[in-house]
């Protein structure tokens, strides 16, 4: 049973992480434009060679 | 859509942030014309490097630019530079009163936490179920109350608000039951964990608030489909104009600051600022905002213009005689404000359900406690029973049943090409026994489609298609349309030219070809182009053709059980071809107002309304009607008020849409039936005493996946 006295805390604490990511991602805007953020991948950073 | 947004006509600007000398601004601009990841990278760059614009940044999935500038750059010059680009843009007042999205946002949020709780307290309440007893169960009971009851007061909160606001009206929805539910099991959750009781309830009470809050935000994502259009209108006026002074000086006045006498200049390819009257110059006008049709309309000295049209051809000034809220358009968005009016009173079908379901739910939760206290139980286990009665009784299903069915429906609609903007359209469109079609860009095409290509020999058709192909005059385009099918590529024309106003010329083999304006006129459309080879002449004549399907999907309508009607701005006579083909009832000659009339009367006998319609002029009665639908060719302010749009050419989503909505509503009162009956098997249960928290979450979680399975077998609903 002493195990619980980790494993709950630690179980608790993943969660939480999980949860504040998620919240944190809404929070900063990732999730508002998702089709964009699909094709800004495909964007070559390079400003050397731009395309015009 | 508000009409106080006009008032701030002028400001395509979001924040103004007032600098000691260059004041900075950033204004929004819709660029429907990016496609692909390079047109992201060329806007975005394109645009940093113009002097004046410190940053731009796309939101590809709104189609819009928010471009940080000085407060010196003019909207036409902005506009300017995304047309040096490569790309149409039109100025977008500020989107600021984008409530749904902040109500989406705060409801995912609230799922996320609910989400994240019902996990865990899961994991403590299933080892409590499998044996956990003594200074272990008390601890999990603990645990789970720590953590469920910051979730309940987090993420019940648009329960516990819905609810209160309906209290405090005198009146019930479904959000009353499910408040009580929640708040009186957790408060007999923690009484039980204080006096080292068997049973908590915790994990029943937060999973309902997950189960729940999915249904809200499957509905809500619904409504966010509609919230991109609420700048629509606005978008089409200008946001100012250039005023021209006396000693024929120009400044940049904005919209709401504009005032009759002013005369302004409109450049090709602006949009009007101001009602008025054209005082020099001459052009052709873009009034698709106001009829939805696409011809453009040529305009002289003397004629009377309108806010939003788009100047197509040369530039013209304008004598202002009404502005800002004075205008046509500001109008037309009052009497679509005040006609929407009727709509926002409609209850949905769940909260209708909910005035029977919390009543009884409520009454036989006390009876079973004046039952059991009569039968000589304690007041605490008589209270625990009406407790696990109330929970068992919750209406998770019935909170899944409606937006389940609705988003499946949806779904299925969208891939057939129809989009739904309002939650509450399907459920409207089932009720929808009459339907009010508009004629022009409705019932037709409101396009030019040649009638006699049948004329031409094969040669010629070949040469026809290629001079098309030369022009972007929309009879050009219409021709270049019917004859892109015909096999072969397009033959090589020599010396091709074209004239404005007169068409389009070339040589083929030798000999001089060309699709030019007709010599006569012709009356019929207003339009006709007339194809020339050597000396031999053939006029093309163009027609607004019906839409495909047009015949059919009457008749279909009609085997639904639902009277077909036309209302027409039209000429009665340009009815009658119409109405002979599909057996509707017509009336002509009809301005806005009367349109909306009609359909007050008509509501008045008793039917419900489905109002079919494309133009501005539609507006009002598209938003009276019981429910709306509109073509994606529509203005987009018609796009903006009707409940449902459908793509393509065809008439025949408007059938489909009826038909998938019924079956929608058909499979909305199965899951209630389901719901419902599934409550009739726990309840006994629960006023016997013999549910505990593992019976209650079974049975909640069983239900919900009953009903979402029903919805799933909608996902062909439109097919």
């Amino acid at each position: 049973m002493t195990g619980l006295t980790f494993l709950i805390p630690i179980a608790l604490m993943m969660g939480l992480l999980g949860l504040g990511a998620f919240l944190w991602a809404m929070r900063v805007g990732q999730f508002d434009d998702m089709d964009g953020a699909a094709l800004r991948i495909l964007i070559d950073d390079e400003d050397d060679h731009p395309k015009g | 859509m508000a009409t106080a947004p006009l008032d701030h006509l002028g400001t395509g600007e979001l924040t103004a942030a007032e600098g000691a000398g260059h004041a900075h601004v950033t204004s929004l601009y819709a660029v429907p014309g990016m496609h692909c990841a390079g047109c992201i990278r060329k806007v975005e760059e394109g645009l940093a490097r113009t002097p004046g614009i410190s940053a731009a940044r796309v939101n590809f999935s709104a189609k819009r630019v928010a471009i940080d500038h000085d407060q010196a750059m003019t909207p036409p010059r902005l506009k300017a530079a995304i047309a040096a680009l490569g790309f149409d843009a039109e100025p977008l007042i500020d989107p600021g009163m984008d409530v749904a999205a902040r109500e989406n946002r705060a409801l995912i949020r609230a799922l996320a936490v609910a989400g994240f709780a019902a996990m865990n307290i899961m994991l403590l309440s299933v080892s409590v179920w499998s044996g956990a007893s003594g200074a272990t169960r008390e601890l999990f009971h603990w645990l789970s109350a720590l953590i469920a009851l910051p979730t309940i007061a987090y993420s019940g909160q648009p329960f516990f608000r819905s609810a209160w606001a309906a209290l405090r009206q005198g009146k019930t929805n479904m959000d009353v039951p499910i408040s009580i539910g929640v708040l009186l099991t957790t408060a007999m959750s923690l009484f039980e964990t204080i006096t080292h009781g068997t049973h908590a309830w915790f994990d029943g009470a937060v999973m309902l608030i997950f189960f729940l809050l999915a249904g809200r935000v499957l509905d809500s994502v619904m409504r966010g489909r509609a919230r991109a259009g609420v700048a629509a209108l606005m978008r089409q006026t200008a946001p100012g104009a250039y005023v021209v002074g006396a000693g024929g000086t120009r400044q940049w006045i904005d919209a709401r600051n504009l005032r009759a006498g002013m005369i302004i200049a409109v450049a090709a390819g602006e949009r009007l600022a101001a009602d008025g009257e054209l005082v020099r110059g001459s052009s052709t006008l873009d009034l698709s905002f106001l009829t939805g049709e696409s011809a453009p309309v040529p305009v002289r000295a003397g004629d009377e213009v309108h806010a939003g049209a788009l100047n197509i051809d040369g530039p013209i000034e304008v004598m202002v005689n009404a502005a800002g809220p004075d205008t046509v358009i500001a109008d037309m968005a009052r009497l679509m404000e005040s006609a929407s009016q009727a709509r926002s009173r409609y209850v949905r079908i769940a909260d209708r359900a909910a005035r029977y379901y919390a009543p009884a739910v409520h009454g036989l939760a006390a009876l079973s406690f004046i039952g059991w206290m009569i039968a000589g139980a304690g007041w605490h286990q008589a209270l625990l029973i009406a407790v696990a009665v109330l929970l068992i009784t919750c209406p998770c299903a019935l909170g899944l049943a409606v937006p389940a069915a609705q988003v499946v429906a949806c779904g299925s609609l969208m891939r057939r090409g129809v989009l739904v903007k309002d939650g509450s359209a399907l459920e409207r469109l089932a009720e929808a026994d009459l339907v009010l079609f508009d004629k022009t860009g409705t019932l037709t095409l409101g396009r030019p489609v040649p009638v006699n290509l049948a004329d031409l020999d094969p040669g010629d058709r070949a040469i026809v298609r290629a001079l098309a192909m030369g022009s972007r005059h929309p009879l050009a385009t219409a021709l270049g349309n019917a004859l892109a099918a015909d096999p072969g590529p397009p033959i090589a024309l020599d010396d091709v030219r074209e004239e404005a106003g007169q068409g389009i010329f070339a040589r083929c083999h030798g000999v001089d070809v060309a699709l030019a304006r007709p010599d006569r006129t012709v009356a019929l459309f207003g339009m006709a182009s007339e194809y020339r080879h050597g000396d031999r002449r053939i006029l093309l004549r163009f027609e607004d053709a019906p839409r495909p399907d047009m015949a059919e999907t009457v008749a279909a309508l009609r085997s639904m059980g639902m009277d077909a009607q036309i209302a027409s701005g039209d000429r009665p006579e340009a009815l009658a071809p119409l109405v002979r083909a599909t057996g509707m009832l017509g009336a002509g000659n009809l301005r806005p107002a009367d349109k909306l009339a009609m359909i007050r009367r008509l509501s008045a006998t008793g039917h419900r309304i489905l109002m079919v319609g494309d133009g501005l002029n539609d507006g009002p009665a598209l938003a009276a009607g019981h429910v709306s639908m509109a073509p994606a060719s529509a203005s987009d302010a018609s796009q903006m008020t009707a409940d449902m749009v459908f793509m393509g050419d065809s008439l025949a989503p408007v059938a489909a849409s009826v038909r998938a909505a019924r079956r929608t509503i058909a499979v909305v009162k199965q899951n209630f039936a389901l719901a419902i009956g599934y409550n009739m098997l726990a309840v006994p249960l629960a006023i016997g005493g013999l549910v505990t928290p593992l019976v209650a979450a079974l049975a909640m979680s069983g239900s919900s996946l009953i009903v979402v399975a029903n919805a799933l077998r909608l996902r062909n609903a439109a097919g």
